[in-house]
């Protein structure tokens, strides 16, 4: 009498599962969701990026000061000494006393985050500790935001940024083959793509290779050098706008069909850039990019429509890099590097090959040792540990896992320990059958002798393997990842599973038999 | 077939003073090694650069030696050969925060004269990474064990815990020992081939003392070296077993799993040896040099039962009492 149980439909139900899932994976096919590889095995970019967010703050109190000027000029109140101190605090003075109380209501309407502190007519101004840390969170959250627009438009398969931790980025390209590709990536990243159109100081420019930087400051310039000749320009340091008011930016190719990069300025940004070369026609302007000067042209008329061109002795994937970075926005703070790792594509196919070498033979030494040793048994033992493989890959491919090399090494060593369940239980069994007992009895009292050490042995490793998935990172969290998911299939397919298979067999074994059922010999029996 | 076919208890107990001796020595000598000699800390905990080359040919080892110490970073940078004659790794301590300081094109440039070759793998840690990850790796390794201690001590008893965890320190800090004195390189798979050690050698030690605890419950004596031995002894076939099967399975991933893979199969290999040897003649020894008592231990299972029962009875009462 052959009966169909609960276990049995079960480890079916399992194996199909894991068969029809892990399909996409194995076949590589493009529909399905799939198992993706990691980096150590396809090869690729990973990067953690750290971000100077103190750059953010100081610029931040920076624009807090210009505020706090144009504050007063409008509501012309009259101060002095108005000053950025150790990038911390403002200070400035009030001569009227009457002002005070105006000043003090005004600036704490206008700016947020702020305290005030006052003495002797001398105002001192902090930024507080809440919208410094806002500060650096939005420094962070900006720059992922611009380095993932910028990854998308480089044209790479699925680039991945994300936050990680309280104050890192983490970058991870896949396909990333040679060094000049990486080297273009890096650039693309690191580039702070601060766009300035500033005025040409006519009046002084004639004595700029002398002059200092202070006295620069003084006149309220800067000077700034060429981007390829080094040249000096004496330029106004208030920029006439700013790549904010930027909306587009592509490449195009000028008379001479060298590459340039034409941009389109928003509404405002066109009003003020129209009125300024229509004010200043004969002078200069100097297009700056991350306080380099790539150009200089003279204005000839007024310039409407907000059109405005780069030009520069650019290669053309240069410039397309460039007009990348320009449309996607400035960098507030300077992102730099914390951790790399590159696996160039040749080293991952080998590390694929080794390892799938590993677990093919690791897992026809372990099948044919079963077999061997516990007869028919051990083939049970083997159908669990194959619907144990597949179930496996088919989670991963379901939750869309990533699998690294130390993940293989798991699943490797999953097939090790998967069929230690069964060893338990199959030893379980022969004792009760050296004790006499019918091959009924041993199965059914087999399986719960064996049931609660298997229970608690796996339990605990279930706890090391989260405990690693939370604290873990990178390369052990998907080791960790892979062994838990293989202990928790090992408790379906090795203990139900099994279970299961010996109830269905039960009628055909015959105690005389034992040596191929169970690989034992009894004699006589108790 | 059969290897261990049970006849009768072996008497291990009895022996059990001269396997604590072995485990001493082994322990001293570990800790002797991580103390003394140390760790050789990889890349990933201690910061610094790793890159891995290969040339199409012999790699000119001296030569490139040569090459690269014109660059102040890689002064007394470490040139090793790497699994073949074409491949070499390259170790320094420096590790640069600029992003455009692209290590790949610096040996291009450096290494130009010395032949083909490809750059095939860069680690590039910084300090702070490195030693957030040690951190996090000793916060996983502690978190683990008071996962385990607590788990143990609920399904057993805590001196069945406390015996467990020792047994998983034995198994760790030899390992450990055995790491530094063959010179392996520590980086994170290292640390998740001891974390796996520390959950493969617990799952000897359970289920060693899921019968022991069996025994307490069937045999009649309350002599615990008895119900030890035999204990042990039943499932002495199953623990060889199991560690055969997974000392072949490491086994093929140290000999054909590849040069990187090599630090991290051997960790294994170390552990699954002691860890079998440590759940057989080290932890249940030390369940009785802790002092734990099978009658003890019957009483106080009564009493829970006793306690249970009567609870059951209350609620009996009081459902009663409330209809």
């Amino acid at each position: 009498m052959k009966r169909l149980n609960y276990r049995v439909v079960l480890l079916a139900l399992a194996l199909i599962f894991g068969i029809v899932f892990s399909i996409p994976s194995l076949t590589q096919s493009e529909q399905g969701r799939k198992i993706t590889l990691g980096l150590d095995l396809q090869g690729g970019l990973h990067m953690l990026l750290g971000i100077k967010s103190n750059v953010a703050i100081d610029s931040k109190i920076k624009s807090i000061a210009a505020t706090v000027k144009y504050l007063f000029d409008d509501e012309e109140i009259i101060f002095d000494d108005l000053q950025v101190n150790d990038d911390q605090r403002i200070t400035f003075e009030l001569l009227d006393k009457d002002d005070f109380l105006r000043a003090k209501t005004l600036l704490s309407k206008e700016i947020e985050g702020i305290t005030l502190e006052v003495k002797d007519g001398y105002f001192t101004l902090f930024m507080t500790e809440e919208e410094r840390i806002r500060t650096q969170k939005n420094a962070i959250s900006q720059a992922i935001d611009t380095i993932r627009n910028r990854l998308n438009a480089f044209g790479l398969a699925e680039p991945t940024v994300a936050k990680q931790g309280q104050d890192n980025i983490l970058v991870e390209v896949p396909g990333v083959k040679t060094q000049s590709d990486k080297d273009r990536l890096k650039k693309l990243i690191e580039r702070a793509a601060h766009l300035q159109l500033l005025a040409v100081d006519e009046d002084r420019i004639a004595r700029v290779a002398t002059m200092s930087e202070e006295e620069a400051k003084s006149y309220g310039d800067v000077i700034l050098p060429d981007v390829y000749t080094g040249e000096k320009y004496l330029l106004r340091a208030i920029p006439v706008l700013d790549g904010s008011m930027l909306t587009d930016a592509k490449v195009g190719f000028d008379e001479q069909n060298q590459p340039v990069i034409n941009f389109t300025l928003n509404g405002q940004g066109a009003k003020i850039f129209g009125d300024f070369t229509g004010k200043y026609v004969g002078k200069r302007m100097a297009v700056v990019l991350d306080d380099k000067v790539y150009s200089a042209p003279v204005i000839n008329e007024r310039i409407g429509g907000g059109r405005v061109q780069i030009s520069g002795n650019f290669e053309f994937s240069e410039a397309q890099d460039l007009a990348i970075a320009l449309r996607s926005g400035a960098l507030l703070a300077p992102v730099t590097i914390e951790s790399e790792r590159f696996i160039g594509p040749s080293l991952g196919a080998e590390s694929i090959k080794a390892s799938s070498l590993a677990l093919l033979l690791g897992f026809i030494l372990v099948v044919v040792f079963m077999v061997f040793y516990y007869g028919f048994a051990g083939v049970i033992a083997n159908i669990a540990l194959i619907g144990n493989l597949f179930l496996i890959l088919a989670v991963m491919s379901l939750a869309g896992a990533t699998l690294t090399l130390p993940g293989m090494a798991g699943i490797v060593l999953t097939v090790g320990m998967a069929v230690d369940a069964n060893v338990i239980i199959n030893e379980r069994i022969r004792e009760l059958l050296y004790q006499g007992r019918s091959i009924a009895k041993s199965i059914e009292e087999g399986y719960n002798n064996a049931f609660t050490a298997i229970f608690d042995a796996n339990v605990t490793t279930l706890i090391a393997a989260i405990v690693l998935v939370v604290y873990g990172t990178g390369a052990i969290k998907g080791f960790a990842i892979t062994m838990g998911i293989g202990i928790l299939a090992s408790m379906l397919t090795a203990i139900v599973g099994t279970h299961g298979l010996y109830e269905y067999l039960l009628p055909k074994m015959d105690k005389k038999r034992l040596k191929f059922w169970f690989g034992i010999q009894v004699e006589g029996g108790k | 077939m059969e290897i261990f076919k049970y006849t009768k208890p072996l008497s291990l107990m009895a022996k059990s003073k001269r396997f604590g001796a072995v485990s001493v020595v082994l322990l001293l000598i570990s800790l002797g090694l991580i103390l003394f000699k140390g760790f050789n800390f990889g890349v990933d905990f201690a910061g610094g650069t790793l890159i891995q080359i290969k040339y199409e040919g012999a790699a000119p080892i001296s030569k490139i030696r040569e090459a690269i110490s014109v660059d102040k970073a890689y002064e007394g940078a470490g040139v090793t050969r790497f699994g073949s004659d074409d491949e070499i790794v390259i170790k320094t301590k420096f590790s640069s925060q600029v992003l455009g300081d692209d290590v790949g094109k610096k040996m291009h440039m450096l290494l130009k004269e010395t032949g083909k070759f490809e750059v095939r793998r860069v680690d590039m840690i910084g300090a702070k990474v490195g030693s957030e990850l040690r951190e996090k790796g000793l916060t996983a390794m502690i978190l683990a064990i008071i996962g385990i201690l607590a788990y143990v001590s609920f399904r057993f008893e805590w001196r069945f815990a406390i015996a467990s965890v020792l047994a998983l320190l034995h198994d760790v800090t030899i390992a450990m020992g055995m790491i530094v004195l063959f010179n392996v390189e520590v980086n994170l798979d290292i640390l998740a081939a001891l974390l796996t050690i520390l959950g493969y050698s617990l799952n000897d030690t359970i289920i060693v003392f899921d019968r022991i605890r069996e025994g307490i419950r069937t045999m009649k004596t309350s002599d615990l070296s008895t119900v030890i031995d035999e204990s042990v002894t039943r499932t002495l076939s199953r623990t060889t077993l199991t560690s055969l099967t997974t000392f072949f399975v490491v086994l093929t991933l140290f000999v054909f799993g590849g040069e990187i893979i090599h630090g991290f199969a051997f960790t294994l290999l170390v552990g699954v040896l002691v860890g079998t040897y440590s759940s057989i003649f080290v932890a249940s020894p030390l369940l009785m040099w802790l002092g734990f008592s099978i009658s003890d231990y019957r009483l106080k299972e009564a009493e829970k039962l006793k306690r249970q029962k009567e609870k059951e009875k209350m609620r009996a009462m009081y459902e009663q009492g409330m209809l």
